[in-house]
């Protein structure tokens, strides 16, 4: 984004000059609702919760007083806490990397001359306007862990009843069984931004290659995948949000359990500040999520963009 | 592209990765038209005799037709405001060099990438205080706040890219700036608004976290939180709740078949800015 930024800041200069000349600037208030808005929902309530994490603030309407990082030194020795990220970052690897190296494989599917193409591309893409509370619902029935249901019943039918799990009970299972929920609904998400690179990776680039003898392979490595970067980019920086700020599929599937083995930085939050009272922490564990957020997006800005230029 | 045995085993290929893929969709609609006993019997048949009472019971116990209506009012007021509100503080934004208004677009190139959790409870408490727990106008007011920075995001990179000179003449006609806006400029904006308009509607028609919060029990609630209570409350009833999911997907699905184009392409598109 500093890249970003940086050209935003000469364009607008740029542009703005010109408009001077041309005499017209639009008024300030234009900005005034949106600035508003934005101060009421989101900025204000930003500071003020960044602020009460060092408070041991315990409910609506309680007093609270200052108590330095103690909630942070709290988090540090708070196993459940320290679980939950543990478990938002193996999420949200499995998710960067599964959804997005599926999405690639989609859309170099439907990048072609097959017949079906037009209707694959809306199939793959259906579940991303659903509902991630509705996914999950079905998901959870697919997981039933009866061995005549869903997916069990599935592997008994064509003679892989061996493989039978309990998908959501099994500890060292139900994180993977969540993050392949995930994965099923957004790799179309992936799909539709790696075609839109892909449209414009321009034909004649292949075809003087293929004149020169490359194989697929080589065609891909050479032309196709560095041209892909921007949505590479926006890939990555979409899924590696979505993973670490998951929440709804966890409460819809699993409450964070069987034990704490689904809980997510989210899901510990929303119960410690709705379950237990206990504000001041939930905003540390808050607080420490958006670090995370800011300081990944800014390390994969400044990598994956970097990686455009030098393509 | 030529079509040529290489063509047609890859056609095979990606047609049997979509029926595997569609797997959970057969086993969810198959079981909405199943009675308990064939539930029991055949998990994975197909249902013969279909039977179709799950709907009607699913529909009226998880009370889909006024939460339909209450997503619908939701959705739709708080995509016309950011719409408005967006397209007005962008066209600030990107006509004019001042540091005001560079520092202003920081300002909201920040919310995109801070977690609403960080205020999820002040913002809470704020909602409360302001009577507006429970209420379509406290959603309508969270989603405006929330979706805004991206929301100016795409608007003011798409506003860069236009030419400048289009406003002069309405303004030398007499018009207001906000007249001058409203005829000249916002008509230009139509396929980033398209964008805009989608990627929110698709975003809060679906969200769950807020309004399980701030509406849970107040006879507002939109479709996913009518649906996780449904659910939760019916748990081992399977073709009563295959049913409700169903029918509570049905809406967005049919609307996404109308517009595949537009949807597909504002995704696709989104975040490019």
């Amino acid at each position: 984004m500093t890249a970003t930024v940086a050209t935003a800041r000469q364009d607008t200069a740029q542009r703005a000059r010109r408009w001077r000349h041309s005499g017209i600037v639009p008024p300030w208030w234009f900005a005034v609702p949106a600035v508003l808005v934005y101060a009421v929902v989101v900025l204000y309530p930003s500071i003020a919760g960044a602020g009460s994490a060092f408070t041991d603030w315990s409910g609506i309407g309680a007093s609270r007083s200052f108590v330095g990082v103690d909630n942070f030194k709290q988090l540090v020795r708070d196993s459940q806490a320290l679980g939950a990220l543990r478990n938002t970052l193996l999420l949200t690897v499995a998710i960067v990397v599964v959804q997005n190296a599926l999405g690639l494989l989609l859309a170099l599917g439907v990048h072609t001359g097959i017949k079906s193409k037009m209707l694959l591309r809306l199939v793959f893409f259906a579940p991303v306007v659903v509902s991630p509370v509705m996914v999950s619902f079905l998901w959870k029935y697919v997981y039933n862990p009866a061995p005549d249901a869903g997916l069990n019943a599935a592997l008994g039918a064509v003679g892989l009843g061996g493989l039978r799990q309990d998908w959501l009970g099994n500890p060292s299972l139900a994180l993977w069984s969540v993050a392949f929920t995930v994965i099923w609904q957004c790799a179309g998400y992936s799909m539709v931004i790696f075609l839109a690179g892909l449209e414009g990776v321009p034909a004649e680039l292949h075809e003087s290659a293929m004149v020169d003898g490359a194989g697929t392979i080589a065609r891909f490595r050479h032309i196709t995948w560095p041209l892909l970067a921007p949505a590479v980019t926006i890939n990555v920086m979409l899924s590696t949000v979505g993973g670490l700020t998951l929440f709804t599929q966890i409460i819809a599937m699993t409450n964070g359990g069987p034990g704490y083995a689904t809980d997510t930085l989210s899901t510990v939050l929303y119960k410690q500040a709705f379950v237990y009272g206990k504000f001041g922490y939930s905003t540390a564990v808050a607080l420490v999520l958006a670090i995370f957020v800011a300081a990944v997006t800014f390390v994969q800005i400044g990598y994956l963009r970097s990686r455009e230029t030098s393509a | 592209m030529k079509y040529r045995p290489r063509t047609f085993a890859l056609e095979l290929v990606m047609i049997a990765v979509a029926v595997g893929f569609l797997f959970p969709v057969y086993v969810l609609v198959t079981l909405a038209f199943k009675d308990p006993a064939q539930i029991a019997n055949k998990p994975l048949s197909v249902p013969s005799p279909p039977s179709f009472g799950n709907f009607g019971e699913a529909w009226r116990s998880a009370g889909l037709g006024s939460a339909l209506l209450n997503s619908t009012v939701i959705t739709v007021v708080s995509v016309l405001l950011l719409i408005a509100l967006g397209s007005l503080a962008a066209y600030f934004l990107a006509r004019t060099a001042t540091r005001l208004s560079y520092s202003l677009y920081i300002l909201f190139l920040v919310g995109i990438i801070l977690p609403f959790q960080l205020g999820m409870i002040p913002l809470y408490q704020f909602v409360d205080n302001a009577g507006l727990l429970g209420t379509y106008q406290g959603m309508i007011l969270f989603y405006t706040g929330i979706q805004l920075p991206f929301t100016v995001f795409l608007y003011t990179g798409f506003i860069r890219s236009l030419p400048a000179d289009y406003t002069n003449a309405a303004l030398i006609d007499g018009a207001t700036h906000l007249q001058a806006f409203a005829h000249v400029i916002f008509p230009l904006l139509r396929p980033i608004t398209g964008t805009v308009l989608i990627l929110n509607a698709v975003q809060i028609w679906n969200d769950f976290f807020t309004p399980l919060l701030y509406l849970g029990g107040s006879g507002h609630e939109t479709v996913p939180v009518r649906v996780f209570g449904f659910v939760n409350q019916y748990t081992s009833n399977y073709g009563l709740v295959a049913a409700g999911l169903v029918l509570a997907a049905l809406p967005i699905l049919a609307l996404f078949l109308v517009l595949q184009r537009y949807v597909i392409k504002g995704f696709a598109s989104g975040l490019k800015g």
